[in-house]
This record gives structure tokens, C-alpha cells and sequence, in this order.
């Protein structure tokens, strides 16, 4: 007894002690945070990097695109992964942080629209029945198929979608409703896009909208359905979500690109540059390889400039920009 | 003589009597096979999903992009060392505050105010204690986010069910022994640690170990004070970064690729398998250890 009573303390006072003498670990790190849709990315460049690179490690976490921001405006991480643009308010904490960043595309998403394959009236859809849809003034007002478009069945309308706090809900309320996170709440949400898979395969009246590689993962049990924005320049008509029609911008408005966040303060250690160069360079195949699609083959090198030249800021001060490439940006931006 | 019935008449009455309670024991049975049935289920479906995964390489594998060579290793590494330095921690601030209430506190305001809190703390969600972690280990101490931040969390999420199962493993100690040590002229620090403390110590060990057993599922506290999900390392150290079982099973779950969900399924077979042997050598220990006091 008095043994067992000595070794707890013994073992409570090391513990104290070591945590007392705070030794910062010698090996180089990468810390990584931020959304989990960028993770998979993330998870593959760093399985790879560490390959040639044993002895630095890298870390990810994913708190969300908005709990990444958090951790890395207080200077807590070296890289940020967000499925959308910084927003105002991550700016200000960032410069009151004291954090500068350089902002790299490093992916495109599309957002599927889905119905049950049972779905024998919906074909495609249009960018603004899909808001007629969402807007939060059709909460008890649009009720079934038929009030989205004369000549769909007087069926009851289920809706699915992601979870409030996600970016994909950001991104599709800013290019649906035209206005970032508005939308009706009477719709099933899940913070795990298996969930509404599950939900729209069983349910014949549902509709709902997530990242493309959980279609590309279940196309046997959904139904895939084109989206038309009325615009010509971006394809006449609907047009569906696949590997190219994102890549393109065709598949407009409803692709988006993610992005990696890296502090330039971090830049200075050679393990965080190396990493990040790593990201642009062997990044790429392995974009398609974990289900997202990569950038057009030209915005890799502005990128990769961007990265090098240090070039603080982001290219979308007002927040998500819709229906512009990023190419077109980085271009724009190069000139 | 006419009030006595016959021995048949007697039987039916006493049939009829007991009909109430076999009605509650096949409730009570039912109550028992359900849950357990259930479990069953649920735990059967896991291990026939996950046994194309289970094996030697997937216990000594690091995270991957590629489903089918992924592994746990960091995860189940993580885990361990929160346990271990969790109990450590808890273990005895838990049993001071319990010996502190029981054999030394008097009765008072503050005494009932403390009671009072610490069981309201013991039904606080556990992402509370999470915020807090986040905002006294890793940003005022200043551990960062490590192993020893996770561990310090998980014990304050832990210490009022340690109190609350110290006390009542010390009230079990009749109050006759601690009399009849103090007749034979201890003092009250011999008492305890004598014959108060070995007495108590397995109803102290197996509260500790069954709230572990609790502890090794959280999953929301240490997303919080910012576990991480990809580590391709094993902690060298307290203040390693580090991640957990259930971070790693609920990553997995929440990828497109089916493969991914076998990989899932085969964590929650490990950490079952885990929280099992937690509760076995909770009950190994209490065995063991009550079969030393005679009295």
C-alpha cells in the first residue's frame, strides 16, 4: 500500500516537472488545421512529403474552416486549409494577430445537386428554382415539387444539405440565395455528407446538394441533376457536375476552389516553404487521386509565384466570389 | 374447521398472487436481453465489417490517403498515453478531494456548496470542459496543444465522477475500524493511510478505471483543445501533438470511399476491444486487491 501511495506520487511529481520544464520538441513541424473537405488533399501531400522528408512532421487537424482561421490568426498553426475565402472578419483577426499569409488555390470542388434515382420528373434544374428552393422566405410557403416547377408532381419537397457552420453551406448559399448563410432551416442538416447520401437514397421526394466526390463514391444510388445558370458563355443549358465541367468553369455557378493559407512568418523556416512547394508541385495528381479537381494546368505556376514573391492579402475581399475561375483571377492578378 | 380452504384452492391463490410479480421479473429479463441483444448487433455488424481490416497492419500502420494500407498506430499510441497520464492526473486529485470531504471537512455552508458543485459538474457536456481546457492548459500554461493539454482536460472532465465513486468506496469502511484504530492510539493521518486508504482502494481503483472506460470514447473536448486527425508519429513526450481513437473513427466515417468505412468499422472494434480490457482489469483489480483485507 505504501509502495502503490509513494509510486502515484513519484509519477504526479514527474509529470508536474516535465510539464514544468517545457522543452520545445527539436524536430522540424509543419502545423497544418483547418476544413476538413481540404483535409483529404492535405493528408495525401503530407503522407508523400513525409516520404522524402522522415524527419520533419507535419500535423493536420480538422476544426473547420472557421476553427482554422481562429488558430492560425493567433499564430498557432503554419498553414490553414479553408474550403473558402478568408473573411473580413478572419482578416482583422489576422492583422490584429499580427499574422500575415499568402493565399494559394490548390483545388476546385463542385457541388452536386442529387435526387433519388426514383426521381422520374426532374431532369435538370435551374439556378434560380434551386433558390426558390433555398431562399428562406419559401420556409412553409414552398412546400412541394409542384411549387418549384409547373408540371412537377404535387409531391412533398425533402431537403437536404450540409451542416450550418460547413463551407460548402457558405459557398452554395452565396451562389443560390445570393446572400452567404440565408437559407430556410426547415431542411435535414448533417455535418457528415454520408448522412444526406444515406437520406436522399432513401427518400424518393428528396433533393439535396454536397461535395461532388460523395457522388462520385455513390452514383448507384443517386441521381445526378445538371444545373442551368442561364448564362450562355458557361455552356448553353444545363450542364452536369463532372471532372471536367468543374475544371473548365463550365459547371457554373455551383464549383469552388478550396484553399491552403500559409503564414508568412512560417515561410521562413524551410520545412513550412519546402511543404508548400511540395503542395503545388507532387500536389497535383494527387488532388484527382482523393476525389477533388485540380486547377487548370496554368494557375499552378501563378500560384507557385504567388507563394515565392510572398504575396500577402486575398484575392477575394468580399468574401466568396461566384462564377469566376481562378485562373482568370490569378491571371488578373499577375498582370 | 370451515374456514379452511383446500390445499388445490390454496395453490390457485397463491398463483394468482404471484402473478404480478413473474409479470415484473419478464419485464425485468426483457429489460436485461434487449439492451444486450442490441449491443450485440451493434457490435457484430462492426467486427463482420471490419474483418477484412483487422490484423497486425492495421494496429501498426500510420494514417494514409489509401484506405487499404491505412492504419491506427498513432491513434491507439495517442489514446494510451491520454489514459495513462489521465489517471495519473486524476487519480490523485480525485481520491485528496474525496479523503478531504469524507474523513476531514466538517459539515458546512461551504462544504454542502462544494458537494453541491461537484455534482453539477459531473453532468456538464463534455465540450464544456473542452472550452475550458483550450483556454487554461493550452493558452494560459501554455502546454500548446499537446498530449499533456489533452490529458489535463480529460481528467477535469473526469474528477467529479472520481470524487463522487472516492467517497462512496469510503464510506464502504465501517466507521467501527477507524474507531478501533483510533482506540489503539493512531492518530487520524495513521488511520488513513493504514486502514482507511488499502480498504477503499479498490472501490477507489475500479471508479477510476470505469470512468477511463468513459474517458477513451471523448471525442468532443479534445477536437476542441485541437487533437489533430493526420499524425504520422508516435508522442515522444508530453508535449508531443497527438491523436486519438475516436478522432481517427470519426474521420473515416465521414469519407466518400466506402473502404474508408471498413477502416472505421475496425477502429470501433479497437477501441471496444479496449474499453473491454479496461473494465476487466477493473474487475481483476478489485478482486485482487479485496482479498488482502481481512478484518
Amino acid at each position: 500500500m505504501n509502495r502503490i501511495v509513494s509510486v502515484i506520487i513519484v509519477l504526479t511529481l514527474t509529470v508536474a516537472a516535465g510539464a514544468a520544464s517545457c522543452r520545445k520538441s527539436s524536430a522540424a513541424t509543419v502545423k497544418v488545421d483547418g476544413s476538413s473537405t481540404v483535409y483529404p488533399i492535405t493528408e495525401a501531400v503530407a503522407e508523400e512529403y513525409g516520404k522524402t522528408k522522415p524527419d520533419v512532421q507535419v500535423t493536420v487537424g480538422i476544426s473547420g474552416t472557421g476553427g482554422g482561421f481562429k488558430k492560425f490568426c493567433a499564430g498557432e498553426t503554419d498553414i490553414s486549409d479553408a474550403s473558402r475565402p478568408i473573411k473580413p472578419s478572419e482578416v482583422d483577426a489576422c492583422t490584429s494577430g499580427g499574422v500575415d499569409y499568402v493565399e494559394l488555390p490548390v483545388a476546385y470542388d463542385g457541388i452536386v445537386i442529387v435526387v433519388n434515382p426514383g426521381n422520374d420528373w426532374a431532369q435538370s434544374i435551374t439556378v434560380e428554382e434551386l433558390k426558390t428552393m433555398w431562399a428562406p422566405e419559401s420556409q412553409g410557403v414552398v412546400t412541394q415539387w409542384s411549387d418549384v416547377r409547373p408540371g412537377w408532381p404535387e409531391r412533398p419537397l425533402t431537403l437536404f444539405g450540409p451542416g450550418v457552420d460547413s463551407g460548402t453551406y457558405d459557398y452554395f448559399t452565396e451562389a443560390i440565395v445570393k446572400k452567404e448563410h440565408s437559407s430556410r432551416g426547415d431542411f435535414t442538416s448533417s455535418e457528415d455528407d454520408n448522412t444526406l447520401v444515406q437520406g436522399v437514397a432513401g427518400d424518393v421526394n428528396a433533393l439535396g446538394f454536397f461535395g461532388f466526390a460523395y457522388y462520385a463514391e455513390n452514383k448507384d444510388k443517386l441521381k445526378l441533376l445538371p444545373v442551368d445558370d442561364g448564362k450562355a458563355e458557361n455552356g448553353d443549358g444545363p450542364v452536369a457536375a463532372a471532372l471536367e465541367s468543374i475544371r473548365d468553369g463550365t459547371y457554373q455557378p455551383l464549383s469552388r476552389p478550396l484553399f491552403i493559407y500559409v503564414a508568412v512568418r512560417s515561410l521562413d523556416r524551410p520545412e513550412v516553404a519546402e511543404f508548400a512547394r511540395y503542395f503545388l508541385h507532387e500536389g497535383i495528381p494527387l488532388v484527382s487521386e482523393v476525389g477533388y479537381v485540380p486547377l487548370p494546368e496554368a494557375a499552378y505556376p501563378l500560384a507557385l509565384a504567388r507563394l515565392e514573391g510572398r504575396k500577402t492579402g486575398s484575392m477575394f475581399t468580399g468574401g466568396s466570389q461566384v462564377g469566376v475561375t481562378i485562373d482568370q483571377l490569378l491571371a488578373r492578378e499577375a498582370e | 374447521m370451515s374456514l379452511r380452504t383446500s390445499p388445490i384452492h390454496d395453490l390457485a391463490m397463491r398463483r394468482a398472487e404471484l402473478a404480478p410479480e413473474r409479470a415484473f421479473q419478464a419485464v425485468g429479463i426483457l429489460a436485461i436481453v434487449l439492451p444486450l441483444l442490441l449491443l450485440l448487433w451493434l457490435f457484430g455488424g462492426a467486427l463482420v465489417d471490419a474483418w477484412p481490416r483487422l490484423g497486425w497492419d492495421f494496429l501498426t500502420g500510420f494514417p494514409s490517403r489509401k484506405a487499404e494500407i491505412a492504419g491506427i498506430l498513432p491513434a491507439l499510441a495517442g489514446s494510451a498515453w491520454l489514459m495513462a497520464l489521465t489517471a495519473l492526473i486524476a487519480i490523485p486529485l480525485g481520491l485528496g478531494a474525496a479523503l478531504y470531504l469524507e474523513e476531514y471537512a466538517r459539515p458546512s455552508r461551504l462544504t454542502a456548496l462544494i458537494e453541491l458543485n461537484i455534482g453539477t459538474l459531473a453532468g456538464v457536456p463534455s465540450i464544456l470542459y473542452g472550452l475550458l481546457g483550450l483556454e487554461i492548459f493550452v493558452r494560459v500554461v501554455g502546454m500548446g496543444r499537446s498530449v499533456l493539454a489533452g490529458a489535463c482536460t480529460l481528467a477535469l472532465l473526469l474528477l467529479p465522477m472520481v470524487i463522487i465513486t472516492s467517497r462512496e468506496a469510503l464510506r464502504t469502511v465501517p466507521q467501527s475500524l477507524r474507531e478501533a484504530s483510533f482506540a489503539l492510539g493512531a492518530d487520524r493521518w495513521q488511520t488513513l493511510r493504514r486502514i482507511v486508504l488499502p480498504m477503499c482502494l479498490p472501490g477507489v481503483l475500479t471508479g477510476v478505471i470505469l470512468s477511463l472506460a468513459r474517458a477513451i470514447g471523448e471525442t468532443a473536448p479534445l477536437i476542441t483543445i485541437g487533437a489533430l486527425t493526420y499524425v504520422a508519429f508516435l508522442p515522444d513526450s508530453v508535449h508531443s501533438a497527438f491523436t486519438a481513437l475516436p478522432i481517427q473513427i470519426f474521420n473515416w466515417t465521414s469519407r466518400p470511399q466506402a473502404a474508408f468505412h471498413v477502416n472505421a468499422a475496425a477502429g470501433i472494434v479497437v477501441l471496444i476491444a479496449l474499453m473491454l480490457l479496461l473494465n476487466g482489469a477493473a474487475i481483476w483489480l478489485r478482486a485482487r486487491l479485496q482479498r488482502r483485507v481481512y478484518w
